[in-house]
């Protein structure tokens, strides 16, 4: 997929003006609050739980390179086949064969994020394989020829009438003035896609989990469309990045826990599916072959790094659901796969610094993603760790550098910054007499970032510091 | 008055530099809690702005000259949770390599706390003597909230303040947008978060909002201004000491 990340303060000024997506945004945030405090008032030991997949998430990072090894001998053994894949081209090509060699002219995708960050779909239609997307949210992305905006609700950008206009312009054999609402929307999606299951050679889904002890993926999904795409079709092939194995299945349904309740606060989804290798003799369905493509992409790299923390993720996407950031522009605004949240720690990582500066830097902070990850990633110190690493290599622009350094020296010298700051004041105090007052500036010279839309208070008189002491001096 | 803990107020450098009359209601808070309050003359910014834009040396030169002011004292006290923030969780990371520091910040650390939360937690103060007429809403700053824990100790205290009521609104701790730099920055995210927290503010219909922080304020109350509300904003430390005579944030006195 390419990347506009570099183009992010334009993206997120366009996605402000779509009154549209604001109205979807702001229902999934205040429904997600709601449910969210709903599911905590069920379950008191959730924080327990959240110590818990965070402790199982990062021994898996400290023992990686053993559990890949250990995964890939017991998908061995049970009949499948690993594919290491260093990078996206690699994957690509490694899955183009697979199909290839089942002589596939169409598969079924479970949703996948890896399939998105690799953009498998482009490859395969470039190569004469026609990919179906099965994941409602995703099929309605896919006959809109766009991205996930979130990483478990990929077309929550978009409302109902919307998605009725996709179908009507993709399924161009229906009346054109059918009525579309929510249940005819899902009717018609499972008559369209009934015969694509059936039909295709190749079904692709990610993985949830890898389990190292079984050589087992984990699936987890509302939608039972996952496991209609791996048991139906002759050959299963599993996308997922080098990140996602664990030790053991009790680990991976430790993490389940978490993974449902933070995703879409249901204690567990409609469908929670373990799939070890092919079908075996004497099994009544399943694949005939089970290939997992596992992608690395840069994520070995980050592992020895200050980065590392972020590989603990288990794509909840909760950060993005409650995230204000994410709550004003969407997910489209980032510019890459990864929005929100856990796409700004991660799409510089992934893409570049270069390419994706602003995405560390539009954040404000606010700890709110941290104190809601299952798996208790610092989220704010890498996003000022990745801060740290733009202003080392001079990508802001030379004058916020220069100011932030200007105002840094001086506020170290407190000797220097006291008359400074006085001068100052008297200064901006006298000049909001001038401007008649009122209390405030509505406009002020080099800050029209901040009065564009908003009043700048005007200082009540004198310094703090200075007006304590003068107290102090007159009093007893 | 010598048998009290000493406290050193740290104003922050917007409180200093812009609402005065805060500094005065948070020393007056201290001192009736029985502590010695003394304002060092050494003081500017807790390093926030370097910190955040990721000039690490320079974020460590200020926590350096903030340390070396304010150790003295048995405890810093700031009006904010963002710069007590500062001070008492990333001082020790920013300082943590520093061999001749790391100690000294980690000590800071340790006595660094928000006006309100060490009115209660530290001074166990249970009432104020202040009388404030009206609704009020409390906004929730973020690094009160999710760095220090500051929540409950400021509704505390303001349920005894003759003649308040409290009316909550919804989503009180969703950051108002003001981030530091990142409000101008990234002045269209910011200004949409901002009308969010108006919005929320203007349903409780309380004619003040309130809150611990100095930058969330001057965001809120700017936007409201300029939104043409009439709902004022104040930072709670003027309304628990019940110093209430000086305008609300980015307003003028009335005439009359």
């Amino acid at each position: 997929m390419d990347a506009t990340s570099r183009d992010f303060p334009a993206n997120a000024v366009r996605a402000l003006g779509d009154a549209t997506l604001g109205r979807a945004l702001e229902k999934l945030q205040r429904e997600f609050r709601r449910d969210r405090a709903a599911m905590l008032a069920r379950m008191p030991e959730f924080e327990a739980l959240r110590d818990a997949a965070r402790d199982i998430r990062a021994a898996a990072l400290d023992d990686l390179p053993a559990l890949l090894e250990r995964f890939e001998d017991n998908v061995t053994a049970r009949g499948g086949q690993v594919h290491w894949c260093a990078d996206a081209a690699e994957a690509r090509a490694a899955i183009l064969a697979l199909c290839r060699a089942a002589g596939a002219q169409s598969v079924v995708k479970g949703k996948s994020m890896i399939s998105e960050e690799i953009g498998l779909n482009d490859h395969l239609e470039a190569n004469g394989v026609v990919p179906v997307e099965t994941d409602l949210g995703e099929y309605i992305l896919q006959l809109r020829r766009e991205t996930p905006s979130h990483v478990v609700m990929p077309a929550i950008h978009l409302n109902v009438t919307q998605i009725g206009d996709g179908f009507r312009d993709a399924h161009t054999d229906r009346d054109p003035h059918r009525a579309l609402d929510a249940d005819a929307i899902l009717a018609e999606a499972r008559d369209h896609l009934r015969d694509r299951f059936v039909t295709a050679q190749v079904g692709i889904t990610g993985a949830n989990m890898l389990i190292a002890e079984t050589g087992s993926i984990v699936l987890v999904t509302n939608e039972g469309n996952g496991d209609l795409v791996h048991t139906l079709a002759p050959v299963h092939i599993v996308v997922a990045s080098i990140e996602k194995v664990v030790p053991t299945v009790a680990d991976a349904l430790t993490l389940v826990r978490v993974l449902a309740r933070s995703a879409t606060t249901q204690e567990i989804t409609s469908y929670t599916s373990i799939v070890t290798g092919p079908k075996r003799p004497g099994d009544a369905d399943g694949p005939g072959a089970f290939h997992v493509v596992l992608l690395d992409n840069g994520r070995s790299r980050l592992l020895g790094g200050p980065f590392r923390d972020i590989l603990r993720c288990i794509r909840c996407g909760a950060c993005q659901s409650l995230c204000p950031v994410y709550g004003a522009v969407g997910g489209h605004a980032y510019g890459w796969v990864y929005a929100g949240p856990v796409g700004a720690v991660l799409t510089p990582a992934l893409t570049g610094i270069e390419e994706a500066r602003h995405l560390p830097a539009a954040s404000t902070l606010c700890g709110q993603c941290e104190a809601v990850c299952p798996v208790r990633i610092p989220l704010p110190a890498l996003l000022r760790r990745w801060r740290e690493e733009a202003f080392a290599r001079a990508l802001s622009t030379a004058t916020e550098r220069r100011l932030i350094r200007l105002w840094a020296q001086v506020a170290a010298r407190p000797l220097v910054y006291r008359p400074l700051l006085r001068l100052a004041v008297a200064a901006l105090t006298l000049a909001a007499r001038l401007a008649g007052g009122g209390g405030r500036f509505r406009t002020l010279p080099f800050a029209g970032g901040w009065t564009g839309a908003r009043d700048f208070p005007a200082p009540q008189g004198g310094t703090f510091v200075e007006r304590w002491h003068a107290a102090r001096g007159r009093g007893p | 008055m010598t048998e009290g803990p000493s406290v050193g107020l740290f104003a922050t450098c917007l409180v200093d530099a812009l609402r005065p009359s805060v500094g005065f209601a948070a020393a007056a808070l201290l001192q009736r809690a029985g502590c010695r309050v003394e304002v060092p003359r050494a003081q500017a910014c807790c390093g926030q702005p370097a910190w955040n834009a990721g000039d690490r040396r320079d974020a460590a030169r200020i926590a350096r000259s903030v340390v070396a002011a304010f150790e003295g004292f048995d405890y810093v006290v700031a009006p904010s949770g963002s710069c007590a923030g500062m001070l008492r969780v990333h001082y020790p990371a920013l300082l943590g390599d520093d061999s001749a520091f790391a100690a000294r910040a980690a000590a800071l650390a340790e006595k660094s706390y928000e006006l309100v939360s060490f009115l209660v937690d530290v001074m166990d103060m249970r009432a104020v003597d202040a009388r404030f007429a009206g609704t009020v809403t409390y906004h929730d700053s973020c690094a009160g909230l999710r760095e220090l824990g500051v929540k409950d100790q400021p509704r505390r205290l303001l349920a005894t303040v003759d003649g308040l009521v409290l009316a909550e609104m919804t989503d009180a701790g969703v950051c108002c947008g003001f981030g530091g730099t990142f409000c101008v920055k990234y002045p269209e995210i910011s200004v949409a978060m901002a009308r969010t927290k108006t919005a929320h503010i203007a349903a409780t219909g309380a004619a003040t909002v309130l809150a611990g922080d100095l930058g969330c304020l001057m965001n809120m109350a700017g936007t409201l201004t300029r939104e043409g509300s009439a709902v004022e904003a104040r930072h709670v430390a003027e309304v628990l000491a019940g110093m209430t005579d000086a305008p609300a944030i980015a307003t003028a006195k009335k005439d009359g």
